[in-house]
């Protein structure tokens, strides 16, 4: 078993070997620019962007021509919904979407915000989850825009799509939907889930990093955006810049893995989440399970361990790669704003650990990774005030603390 | 984040973890920080007339957190209260090499010292008018 272990893949995965094996010719000799119209190289590049595209869309059940590359996710979900409040802001100006969002989606908002639209940030319930009865309910005449991912990063729940999809169809708002997490995990069909935008992003299914797509829709509704960048007009003007044809091939045929694999792969990783899961609970007291038991990602566990807290936990599995919601894991020196938004108190959103299986996890790996856990765990408990107080049976969070 | 050598060494062998007896005469026990806040020191003396003979931690909080407190015991066992009531935070971060987002770690234990020591005092107090009426 190689160490450091990776349960890390939300956060990113590694290239498959078939992906890279598919993506080399496209650096070396077939390196042309898709949009040479008057050579060999051109032309290679072209047909190689355009059979991506169509196994792209055999993935999320979407045609070739509703496939816009980009650089990812990030980029995706700005062009999706700048360019629907660029394009239809004269039709309304209200956005719906939920606080337990990804952050490319709520800076974008927010930036929408300074513009003059209007943004409902819905709470999801405790577990994640926006209800298609929470969106009704705050639904106008002049909402132009729904956007709720599809699967959550941080806890792997998965929201209804479908339902608020029809929803949305049946008021004449468009659905955007980020499903970077979703896409090759479960069955994605934009036309069965009536998304109208969808993104997706290579890094997260064993493709490379630096390439994702923006689905659009063409017909019933066809959707029309507004570029959010100036240049030579490519991808039917939504999005200029010469395409990454390398990184557009491994996307697609990392699409195609997930396509060909995606019933036994979730089986696998179902298995062994549940196997790390039952065997952390197992071992351990006073363990916080964050996210939904039916509605969930098959590789995404997030576990909160009451009295310790995350960083110095990730310090104690020092040679497992996972991550933690933690402040002082995070840049901004906030606890998870998605636990927050899920009613997660800031002590437990503290306490908060993510395993993310995936592809290339092992049983090994796994025994491995909840063996170190529980050690690690149980030694912070030892040093723990809070667990002392516990376990004299006072309950921390009725204790008035002097915050600093 | 990268740990300096002795960060890592208090948090893989922490020194003095453990528990006083709070309501004994001789100890003195702070708690500072909030769970919501991530980091909670609990930080006890024992004291023999006027110098600090024992000293116990436990703590919920980061790496650094948990290295600024087992220092803390390590630096007060020994003094008397008015030396280890003026232990800086800015010595723990000295010492531990802290980088700049870890400071308020030093601030807490620097608090958790005070913390005890008051508490011991503030026990004691009862003892001390009465020496002073005999005295007078």
């Amino acid at each position: 078993m190689k160490r450091p272990v990776y349960l890390d893949y939300q956060a990113t995965t590694p290239v498959d070997p078939r992906v890279l094996d598919a993506m080399l010719p496209y650096f070396r000799e077939d390196f042309g620019n898709a949009a040479s119209r008057n050579h060999a190289f051109g032309w290679k590049a072209e047909e190689a962007v355009s059979k991506g595209r169509e196994e792209i869309g055999r993935l999320i059940g979407a045609s070739e021509k509703e496939i816009v590359f980009t650089s990812g996710s990030t980029e995706a979900i700005n062009l999706a919904l700048k360019g629907v409040a660029d394009m239809y802001g004269s039709k309304g100006k209200h956005i719906i979407t939920s606080q337990a969002e990804h952050k490319a989606v709520l800076d974008t908002c927010k930036h929408l915000e300074k513009q003059g639209f209007e943004v409902t940030y819905l709470a999801p319930d405790s577990t994640g989850r926006v209800t298609v009865e929470a969106v009704a309910a705050v639904l106008r005449d002049d909402t132009i825009l729904v956007a709720l991912l599809w699967a959550n990063n941080e806890v792997g729940t998965l929201n209804p799509i479908r339902e608020i999809g029809a929803l949305c169809h049946e008021r004449g708002v468009l659905f955007f939907t980020d499903a970077t997490q979703a896409v090759g995990k479960v069955p994605v069909d934009v036309e069965a889930d009536n998304v109208d935008l969808l993104c997706l992003s290579g890094h997260k299914i064993y493709g490379p990093k630096g390439v994702g797509c923006l689905y659009v829709r063409r017909r019933k509704p066809r959707v029309r955006l507004v570029a959010q960048m100036d240049g030579g007009g490519h991808e039917r003007g939504m999005r200029s810049g010469t395409l990454n044809v390398p990184g557009i091939v491994g996307l697609a045929k990392a699409c195609q893995l997930c396509r060909e694999e995606l019933e036994v792969e979730a089986a696998r990783a179902s298995g062994l989440r549940d196997h790390l899961e039952a065997k952390i609970t197992g071992a351990l007291e006073f363990v916080h399970f964050n996210g939904n038991k039916e509605h969930r990602l098959p590789g995404c566990l997030n576990l909160s361990f009451h009295y310790v807290e995350g960083e110095s936990l990730l310090m104690g599995i020092d040679d497992i790669a996972v991550s933690s919601g933690s402040a002082c894991t995070s840049a901004s020196l906030e606890p998870s704003h998605v636990l927050r938004s899920m009613g997660v108190g800031d002590d437990l959103a503290h306490s908060s650990i993510r395993f993310g299986i995936g592809r290339f996890t092992t049983q090994e790996e796994v025994d491995y990774a909840a063996d170190r856990l529980i050690t690690a765990v149980r030694r912070l408990r030892e040093m723990s005030p809070l667990y002392e107080m516990a376990l004299e049976g006072i309950d921390p969070s009725t204790v008035e603390w002097q915050g600093h | 984040m990268a740990y300096s050598n002795k960060v890592l060494d208090h948090y893989n062998n922490p020194r003095n973890v453990g528990a006083l007896d709070k309501s004994s005469q001789e100890v003195g026990t702070g708690v500072v920080g909030a769970p919501e806040c991530g980091d909670v020191m609990k930080l006890q003396i024992q004291v023999e007339g006027d110098r600090i003979v024992d000293a116990k931690f436990k703590t919920f909080g980061c790496g650094s957190a948990i290295a600024s407190s087992s220092l803390a015991t390590e630096w007060v066992k020994g003094k008397t209260l008015d030396e280890a009531a003026a232990i800086r935070n800015t010595e723990i971060v000295q010492e531990l090499s802290l980088p700049p987002v870890k400071i308020h770690c030093s601030v807490l234990a620097e608090d958790a010292i005070k913390a005890a020591v008051e508490d011991y005092k503030k026990k004691n107090i009862k003892a001390a008018p009465a020496t002073t009426e005999a005295q007078a």
